[in-house]
């Protein structure tokens, strides 16, 4: 029981607010102790596993092409082509990008989009400027919708890229059960995620189409 | 054949640069802190797989300090706001095709890299996302004749901007790995296998879909959670205890798991890093916009593998 002191440290650390990145390598160091590892050897372990996913940090090579086009006017393009379409709301704007995420993400297409891909360079200064028609927006209902614009790239990926056959977690799902014994064909299994997949569509749409009845038109 | 080390160089270089840069700007109080914290990643980069463990677990820690310790910060960023709008009226719609570039040869290198032998195929997609980079930073060149830092530079900005949550999902990464050294999923699992009333199947079920959402909630990521669960819960009592079809209740399970993912902070990459490139100043604000989609979901699921996988 005592190594799961680590994630004490981490439930304490977020509720106090301490900087999360200090608190997830405190919790990693405690946890690794707490299991009987000697203290250099959990450091070494920490780093072994640093350095082994190395490819999860490769994303943010996109940064010098996002931050050139974005001071040549990327994001004040992005407002203002939205800005010019009358039918335009944040929740219609939202919605479109959640089902075009869902289709691309259900072909395996997940780098074409993501946060930093798309969110913050398109995204979120469209559902802003599809906002700005209706009436303007104060500091903190600009970042509410921006937040649920994060959301929205989050959800639709993750109750869409199941129904890919050679998704990573469906091969991880796959190769669980085989070594249990049990065979299933990787389309058994993305099957099941469209039930899913479709009742996010109706619950996120639902969410938005309430987000456009709180603008007053 | 080009594959991750050839990725890991030229991301290496770019947060060099990045350190470099950073030193010359005097409008960053923190500048010394700030690139000592780029050029440790840089190191871990170019470096990563010659270092012992313990040098780069000493990094990580040094990365640690100088984060918990407040000694990241950023320059002033002055944004000519009339002269960004003129230059988004003077290229119209060719700024998207520009943003598309890196995704199309994403897409396109992930279809087409594998059978080329020139580049490892397990590594197609990060490939093709690097080769997109120089393709598209050759294309703005070319169209937009920046300056031959501005590129860098406003990538500089823009990491600033994100800060040390830019690493904090490679960290949490490597906290799934010290977990699963020591068998923090194992207990968590095993304990809800315990607290189960015998004999109720749709009680069985939300067990296993609500203990999916939250361990994954504790772990920060489903695949992780997964095992645990399944092995302690889904296969024991839903598919040899009730007789259920292992294949929706894998699916169905792995889908809970990601209702966790929303919900935690844990999750950096999809809830911490777009609170700092949104500039939404609360940790907890896109968690907080994903809830109520979340939690119907997660009962959803455990009604849709109740009625489908018992038949």
């Amino acid at each position: 029981m005592l190594v799961l002191a680590g994630l004490a440290v981490i439930v304490v650390g977020f509720a106090l607010r301490l900087n999360p990145f200090a608190v997830v390598v405190a919790a990693a160091l405690v946890t690794g102790v707490a299991a009987g590892l000697a203290p250099l050897a959990v450091v070494a372990a920490l780093g072994k596993a640093f350095a082994a996913n190395r490819f999860v940090s490769v994303i943010w090579l996109l940064v010098p092409v996002i931050g050139l086009l974005e001071r040549h006017g990327l994001q004040e393009r992005a407002r203002s082509v939205v800005a010019g379409i009358g039918a335009a709301t944040p929740g219609r704007l939202l919605g479109t990008y959640f089902v075009l995420r869902q289709a691309t993400a259900a072909l395996g297409l997940i780098a074409l989009a993501g946060q930093v891909q798309t969110v913050r360079p398109l995204v979120a200064p469209m559902a802003e400027a599809a906002a700005e028609r209706r009436r303007p927006l104060d500091d903190a209902a600009r970042r509410r919708l921006r937040a649920l614009a994060a959301a929205t790239d989050n959800i639709a990926v993750f109750f869409a890229e199941d129904i890919f056959i050679a998704i990573a977690s469906i091969l991880l799902i796959k190769g669980f059960l085989a070594a249990n014994g049990i065979v299933v064909s990787p389309f058994g299994l993305s099957v099941w995620a469209i039930p899913t997949a479709v009742a996010a569509l109706v619950v996120h749409g639902v969410r938005l189409w309430r987000l456009d009845r709180s603008f007053v038109w | 054949m080009i594959g991750l080390p050839a990725l890991y160089g030229l991301t290496g270089a770019m947060f060099a640069a990045f350190a470099v840069l950073e030193l010359a700007d005097r409008s960053n109080p923190k500048r010394v802190g700030t690139a000592m914290f780029w050029a440790l990643v840089a190191v871990e980069f170019f470096a990563g797989d010659a270092l012992p463990n313990l040098a780069s677990g000493a990094i990580v820690v040094a990365l640690a300090l100088l984060a918990g310790g407040g000694a990241l910060g950023r320059g002033h960023v002055v944004v000519d706001a009339a002269w960004r709008a003129a230059a988004a009226a003077r290229h119209g719609n060719r700024l998207f095709a520009a943003a598309l570039i890196v995704p199309a040869v994403a897409v396109g290198g992930t279809l087409l890299l594998p059978g080329s032998g020139l580049v490892d195929p397990k590594q197609a997609t990060l490939v093709a996302v690097g080769l997109g980079v120089i393709v598209a930073l050759g294309v703005c060149a070319a169209w937009l004749r920046p300056r031959l830092v501005e590129p860098l530079d406003a990538g500089r900005q823009l990491i600033d901007a994100v800060g040390w949550a830019v690493v904090l999902p490679q960290v949490l990464a490597a906290l799934g790995a010290i977990f699963a050294l020591a068998g923090v999923g194992d207990i968590v699992g095993g304990a809800v296998g315990h607290v189960l009333p015998a004999g109720n199947r749709l009680a069985a079920v939300a067990a296993y879909t609500g203990g999916m959402a939250g361990l994954t909630m504790l772990l920060g990521n489903a695949y992780a959670a997964f095992p645990v669960m399944t092995a302690g819960v889904g296969l024991p009592l839903l598919v040899r205890g009730f007789g259920g079809d292992p294949a929706p209740i894998a699916a169905i399970g792995m889908l809970s798991g990601f209702c966790g993912t929303l919900c935690t902070p844990l999750a950096a990459n999809y809830n911490l890093v777009p609170v700092a490139l949104l500039d939404l100043g609360d940790r907890w604000a896109v968690i907080r916009a994903q809830v109520a989609t979340a939690i119907p979901l997660l009962v959803f699921n455990t009604l849709l593998m109740n009625a489908v996988a018992f038949r």
